[in-house]
């Protein structure tokens, strides 16, 4: 896809993307997907993922510590919430400027290493905010309990009607949870690939690319690469906050634990999965692993036999009892093999199987796309 | 004074063990070129053999004992450990010894474990980019951590610690200071002093062996070992087991002082590697080092006197402590020139 992009191919990805993620309820019906919830998790996270593509899959810079950017955006639009009043618009655009500002912090200071020094001071930093949200910053952050909209904010905007119904996020009258809330994500998400695929196609991303391939060369020839670097570190930090105030407005409650290092290590993972550097990739990997998730979570022994009835008594047990390893609660152990295979087999992810079949149809006469993922060192 | 001191005693204990777990990743990162993501994991790893060897040692003979009855009038059950029923004082002996015991269990299985790891998986990584490493052992931490969840459950597991060792010393009265001020348990100074060994060892084995002069060889240059005609490979897979059984035993040992659980590993990764990068990537003095200064810098945060002037302090003053040094010393406390700068 990244061959050769002309504007009009530009266009017609777009065209086609815009398409088939508002179609989503209609497409993703047969294999059980098509419920809001769900929906709107594909939508979110596939927007912290294209975030977190446009600093990993441009510069290489691999940051271990976006799940602090999400968090963030989540508390500040729940206080968005609680000050402004319950309309989405606010909040989000409150959470797109925090979560940008405080990227900028991190990313100046972070920015000065890169390597692996760069992804351990991100961690340090998304530890510290993790670790704060927990302690000392709980009048903020109403510590574990998570925080809430209550009765009793102020909300300033809110009308005579709206201040005593339900507290959850409406805009113009219609609620942002169910199918709503999820074209609202829908019109991020997709307002979010535009953006990204601008920057792509940029000179400024033909620099971000310059980044990964040789800093030093870029160096020589007379250019800073600082001030690039630190431009997307914070556009990446501010989609990651956009996620964390569309994971408020769709469910206004926001924890500390959106911000451990897990759920870093989550968006790295699913990245990783659709395929770095690719723009449909991050998308497909966050609905993938968001799908699985909550298939496998809901598997549990009774399931299981009903899909094994089919082997004999003997070999059914140990089926069922290894099987049951990899669902329910044991998701994380498919996640943590799906990851290894995916880095050991496939680094290209998702797409760069996608790429080597279609080459493979087409006869392998054309040379192949390789996404090749090196550190910026 | 003695307020100090025991924070100081405090925070030995743990840097103990950030020292060993940083210990094992510089001795990989140093030998192998490989950043190790998993290596909280074998520190886990190692902690779940005392705990498999004690439920191994502990599996219950029940008789019936039909002259006592219990409160409602059932015969009593009398449940005595096999190992006690079958080896009598001895057996008693060793459960009561369970923890320190299980080092012999840890030791080849973590052996074996390291060696089957570094074959399996980090041998076809090494020219892979630092970040495809990060990757692939942070995948294989998340998969050893839920077998053993989905073995031993999520809950922690608490150890004892032998009954002779168990109990707190008064270091302060030893010292002269009035007594029961400065009081140490006895397990954490057992705990220190195995650390101490280890590192010891460690050194030892690096500085005074021929088998170690040529690993310290290929640390500095791997390419002109290979060129003496010594399969360096061969002797690098070994570094990674050790590596393995001193986090294991480091594990192994800390029982009694953390209950276990699955994540401890996670818990102790992110801060071995914050230590590994304050000491100096590559360095092992500087790994040593940092881990006791983090942990004593820690256990200072945590006094009551200083968090009443900088709230929240002890939450995060190793990650602070690590940003600064890598933004002023960009080589860490005593990394060597020329290992992964940038």
């Amino acid at each position: 896809m990244t061959s050769n992009p002309t504007p009009t191919r530009d266009l017609a990805v777009f065209v086609i993307f815009a398409a088939a993620v508002l179609t989503m309820p209609i497409w993703l019906a047969p294999i059980g997907a098509a419920y809001p919830d769900l929906l709107q998790k594909f939508a979110i996270y596939g927007l912290f993922a294209t975030g977190f593509n446009l600093l990993f899959g441009l510069t290489g810079y691999l940051s271990f510590g976006h799940a602090a950017f999400l968090g963030v955006g989540s508390y500040t639009a729940v206080w968005g919430f609680k000050l402004l009043g319950m309309n989405p618009v606010p909040a989000a655009a409150m959470a797109i400027v925090t979560s940008g500002l405080f990227a900028w912090l991190i990313g100046y200071v972070s920015l000065r290493r890169s390597g692996i020094y760069f992804s351990i001071l991100t961690l340090a930093f998304a530890q510290m905010s993790y670790n704060l949200a927990y302690s000392v910053l709980t009048p903020i952050t109403n510590g574990e309990t998570g925080l809430r909209v209550l009765q009793s904010d102020p909300r300033i905007f809110d009308t005579a009607a709206q201040s005593g119904g339900p507290l959850v996020s409406t805009l113009f009258g219609i609620e942002m949870s169910g199918y709503p809330g999820f074209y609202f994500c829908a019109t991020f998400l997709i307002l979010g690939f535009l953006v990204a695929q601008r920057i792509f196609r940029s000179p400024f991303g033909t620099m971000l690319r310059a980044v990964k391939s040789n800093q030093n060369r870029m160096n020589y020839t007379g250019l800073n690469p600082r001030p690039y670097t630190l431009a997307v570190f914070v556009i990446s930090g501010m989609y990651a906050g956009l996620a964390g105030a569309l994971l408020c407005i769709t469910d206004p409650l926001a924890g500390a634990e959106r911000m451990q290092w897990t759920a870093s290590g989550e968006v790295v993972l699913m990245t990783i999965l659709g395929g770095v550097g690719t723009l449909l990739g991050p998308i497909l990997g966050a609905g993938i692993i968001k799908y699985f998730e909550n298939i496998f979570s809901a598997f549990n022994e009774h399931i299981l036999q009903d899909i094994f009835s089919f082997l004999p008594e003997a070999l059914q047990g140990p089926v069922v009892s290894i099987s049951g390893l990899f669902v329910g609660e044991g998701w994380h152990l498919t996640l943590g093999v799906l990851f290894m295979i995916i880095v050991i087999l496939l680094p290209g992810g998702i797409m760069e199987g996608v790429g080597r079949i279609t080459s493979m149809v087409k006869g392998g006469s054309r040379k192949k796309h390789q996404h090749q993922t090196a550190p910026a060192e | 004074m003695d307020v100090i001191l025991l924070q100081l005693l405090n925070g030995l204990d743990k840097g103990g063990a950030y020292a060993l777990i940083a210990l094992g990743l510089t001795l990989i990162f140093g030998t192998l070129g490989v950043v190790n993501f998993a290596h909280g994991a074998l520190f886990m790893l190692g902690a779940f053999c005392a705990v498999t060897f004690n439920k191994f040692l502990s599996l219950e003979k029940v008789v019936l004992d039909p002259t006592k009855t219990t409160a409602w009038g059932t015969p009593m059950e009398v449940r005595t450990p096999y190992v006690e029923a079958y080896l009598g004082d001895f057996g008693a002996w060793v459960l009561n010894y369970s923890v320190p015991m299980s080092i012999l269990l840890a030791i080849p299985v973590m052996l074996i474990i390291g060696f089957a790891m570094e074959r399996g998986l980090i041998k076809h990584f090494y020219n892979r980019p630092h970040a495809d490493q990060i990757l692939v052992t942070f995948g294989l931490a998340i998969v050893l951590q839920e077998i053993i969840k989905s073995i031993y459950g999520a809950n922690p597991i608490p150890q004892l610690a032998p009954s002779a060792v168990s109990g707190a010393a008064d270091v302060g009265a030893f010292l002269g200071f009035d007594p029961g001020v400065i009081v140490y348990p006895f397990w954490r100074m057992v705990y220190l002093g195995f650390a101490g060994l280890v590192i010891a060892a460690v050194f030892a084995f690096l500085q005074f062996t021929t088998f170690g002069m040529v690993v310290r060889a290929g640390m500095a240059d791997r390419e002109t070992v290979g060129l003496l005609g010594i399969n360096i490979e061969r002797r690098f897979t070994i570094v990674f087991a050790i590596a393995a059984v001193v986090a294991g035993v480091a594990g192994v040992m800390y029982t009694p002082i953390l209950p276990p659980d699955y994540h401890i590993g996670m818990d102790f990764l992110v801060l071995s590697f914050v230590v590994v990068v304050v000491g100096g990537m590559g360095s092992l003095p500087g790994a040593v080092a940092a881990g006791f200064l983090l942990g004593i810098l820690q256990s200072f945060a945590s006094m009551n006197e200083v968090k009443a002037i900088l709230p929240g302090i002890d939450q995060i003053i190793i990650y602070l402590v690590a940003v600064v040094i890598l933004l002023v010393r960009p080589r860490g406390l005593l990394g060597r020139k020329g290992v992964m700068e940038s």
